[in-house]
């Protein structure tokens, strides 16, 4: 079945955000020793955004590894982005960043770890939205 | 002006400081980040609102003049106190580095606003000002709570305190330049205002994720007690919140607007101390005018779950792009 891949650093807010999803999820990993992980089913990708500036980096090193690979790269059905309004124009910016790159629609956007609304109309929409992916031939 | 009569004391023991050596990679990060973002008043032409200044009447520019001084007591005390407390309690070299930052940081915040009076207002005028702050029971008061946990001996205590005011205390007073932006007035101020803006966000985002490295230690009843120490404080937080905020607004009528503001970042704060957010959605819903002055894309369509599905919304092209991308 369609999943979630995301990635999480230390903090754990996008990581506490898929928790309360409850949906099948996979996590990219956050060192290089950990492994990389390959998907083999169309996924959702969830990513934060990193803080601030006009430094670059806002797309964590570990999800662009992760996308670099082509076979990843090839089931990515859209994107979620977490991030800080604080950050102003590059509020969630990694999610135009995935979403120009690869394509596909840009999902949703929540601040930090999301909250309870932010939670309940991504697990509805992931519904429809997978619903929606499932009658397009592929 | 509100100084410490207790002693913040010092680390008992220092190594010198190897960056090669990471105990916790979050430190490397948010100092990288800190760097990457620094930047100084001098580089904002503030003179430029001189005329748009010129445009308020003299209750909007009270209200701006105090709500400044207001800012520059709260960076002060992050400054010279509250980031420097946390040193003593930090668990790894790189943390105590990024302390430091943060202080210095906070210092360039209050000298910010004395560069915007004086571009804009008189002597006199900052003076009196001042005098408002040092008087007003609502922003002592606010000063006094938050001073009294940088003086108290519990480490995680310290660090709610320094994160509500990062996350959430700065906000009666932030609302009121991006209320200017809105409308198009005293927009390089509110540039400048955004850089402070910005920082906050790295800080109270740094110091409430340790707070939570520091909660990982701890036994399963103070955790508990600690919780609901955040959210006692809170709430004793956010009641003189509302009567700063009225002091200020109440004669612009924008005290319910602020409100809003106040609530959204209070859940904000307590999601950097990794605690669910407090307020609901419609006790939050702040002003759209204000959200997109604070951030020019928090009111686009990024919600594509609530629309019929037919718009695909497919990410604008983007030049703050990296080299590591393969493709």
């Amino acid at each position: 079945m369609a999943q979630l891949v995301y990635f999480s650093s230390a903090s754990e807010n996008t990581h506490r955000f898929v928790q309360k999803l409850g949906l099948s999820a996979q996590r990219i990993p956050l060192r290089p020793t950990d492994g990389f992980l390959h998907v083999s089913e169309p996924y959702v990708l969830v990513v934060p955004t990193y803080g601030g500036g006009n430094e670059g980096g806002a797309v964590p090193r570990q999800v662009v590894k992760f996308l670099n690979d082509e076979d990843n790269r090839a089931l990515i059905r859209g994107v979620i982005a977490a991030g800080n309004t604080n950050f102003g124009e590059a509020y969630c910016i990694a999610g135009d960043i995935v979403a120009a790159k690869c394509h596909v629609p840009y999902l949703y956007a929540f601040e930090l770890m999301g909250t309870t609304e932010d939670v309940n109309r991504v697990r509805e929409g992931l519904g429809r939205f997978w619903q929606r992916q499932l009658q397009i031939p592929a | 002006m509100m100084s410490p009569t207790g002693k913040i004391k010092l680390v008992d023991r220092v190594s010198a400081i190897n960056w090669n050596r990471l105990v916790d990679e979050k430190d490397a990060e948010v100092w990288d980040r800190l760097v990457g973002n620094f930047w100084l008043p001098e580089k904002v032409p503030v003179s430029n609102d001189i005329q748009s200044w010129a445009t308020l009447t003299e209750a909007e520019k009270t209200m701006t003049t105090r709500v400044f001084t207001g800012l520059t007591l709260l960076d002060t005390i992050q400054g010279t106190v509250g980031a420097v407390s946390l040193i003593p309690d930090a668990l790894t070299p790189h943390e105590e580095a990024v302390y430091t930052n943060i202080a210095f940081m906070e210092s360039v915040h209050a000298k910010s606003y004395s560069s915007i009076f004086s571009t804009l207002i008189s002597t006199k005028e900052i003076d009196e000002a001042f005098r408002w702050s040092e008087e007003n029971p609502n922003l002592q008061r606010k000063a006094e709570i938050v001073l009294d946990y940088y003086r108290g001996d519990d480490p995680l205590k310290r660090k709610v305190a320094s994160t509500m005011l990062e996350s959430f205390l700065f906000y009666s007073g932030f609302y009121a330049p991006m209320y200017w932006a809105s409308r198009a007035k005293l927009t390089n101020t509110a540039d400048l205002i955004r850089l402070i803006i910005r920082d906050e966000a790295v800080h109270g985002y740094y110091i409430g994720y340790k707070f939570q490295k520091g909660l990982e230690r701890v036994s399963p009843a103070e955790r508990a007690e600690l919780k609901e120490y955040t959210f006692n404080l809170l709430f004793e937080l956010y009641d003189n919140e509302v009567e700063y905020t009225q002091d200020l607004y109440d004669e612009l009528g924008l005290t319910e607007d602020v409100k809003k503001f106040l609530r959204y970042n209070a859940n904000k704060a307590l999601m950097n101390l990794g605690y669910e957010a407090l307020f609901p959605r419609d006790e939050t819903d702040v002003n759209p005018a204000i959200l997109s002055a604070l951030s020019p894309n928090a009111d686009e369509n990024h919600d594509f779950f609530s629309g019929s599905g037919s718009s695909y919304v497919i990410g604008k092209a983007v030049n703050t792009e990296d080299d590591d991308w393969d493709f």
